[in-house]
């Protein structure tokens, strides 16, 4: 019992880590598009491994409560959730014309803005 | 023999780090859109900082304080996206 509690913490370490991760790269990228993708991903990894690791780390106190499935439930709800938010602020931010990073190769939206597949909100 | 607690202080003292580099990117970032992903990941951070508490204190409630803030967070995050996007 003792050595799930221990793998427990190993996990949250893990997932601190990532969370560390993704808080410099919100830091050192050059670029609003790249902050948003780093911040999102890196951050679901490191939240998910760190639930993961709270549910281990509790393993002993499962017969008593509900521990494992509001971690089940936790988890769901940040794998569904976080990418929605990052991809829609993601396109507020193209739409209010924050400017790209200048090295910046592609933007596929903006061919489909000039192909009339996407148009831009309007103002209400 | 390792005991399992001290390492559960460690991930908390990793994760106050990455709170504060995230702040430093919600002070300093040059637009709205900046300091709203810099709150989303102070916002993630927290939650599992609540997590952990909930956890080392025993009690399940805090559980679900977590959950409601996670809710909470995301609302915010879509009502201020469509707010910059001139659709609210």
């Amino acid at each position: 019992m003792d050595t799930i509690k221990i793998i427990g913490a190993i996990m949250l370490v893990m997932g601190a880590f990532s969370l560390l991760v993704a808080a410099i790269g919100l830091l050192r990228m050059p670029d609003v598009y790249n902050r948003v993708q780093t911040g999102t991903k890196a951050s679901t990894l490191g939240a998910i491994v760190s639930f993961i690791g709270v549910g281990l780390f509790k393993f002993d106190s499962w017969s008593d409560g509900n521990w494992i499935g509001r971690v089940i439930i936790l988890i769901i709800f940040i794998l569904l959730t976080n990418p929605v938010s990052s991809h829609v602020l993601m396109r507020a931010a193209y739409f209010m014309k924050v400017p790209l990073w200048e090295k910046t190769k592609v933007d596929k939206l903006k061919v489909d803005i000039d192909n009339n597949v996407v148009k831009e909100p309007e103002n209400e | 023999m390792i005991n399992a607690e001290t390492i559960v202080y460690v991930a908390v003292a990793i994760m106050m780090l990455a709170m504060l580099l995230a702040t430093v990117r919600f002070v300093k970032g040059p637009s709205v859109v900046d300091r709203v992903v810099a709150f989303d990941s102070l916002t993630i951070t927290s939650l599992v900082i609540i997590s952990v508490i909930a956890a080392l204190s025993n009690r399940m409630i805090y559980f679900d304080v977590a959950i409601v803030y996670g809710l909470l967070s995301f609302i915010g995050v879509i009502v201020v996206a469509k707010y910059i996007q001139k659709g609210l």
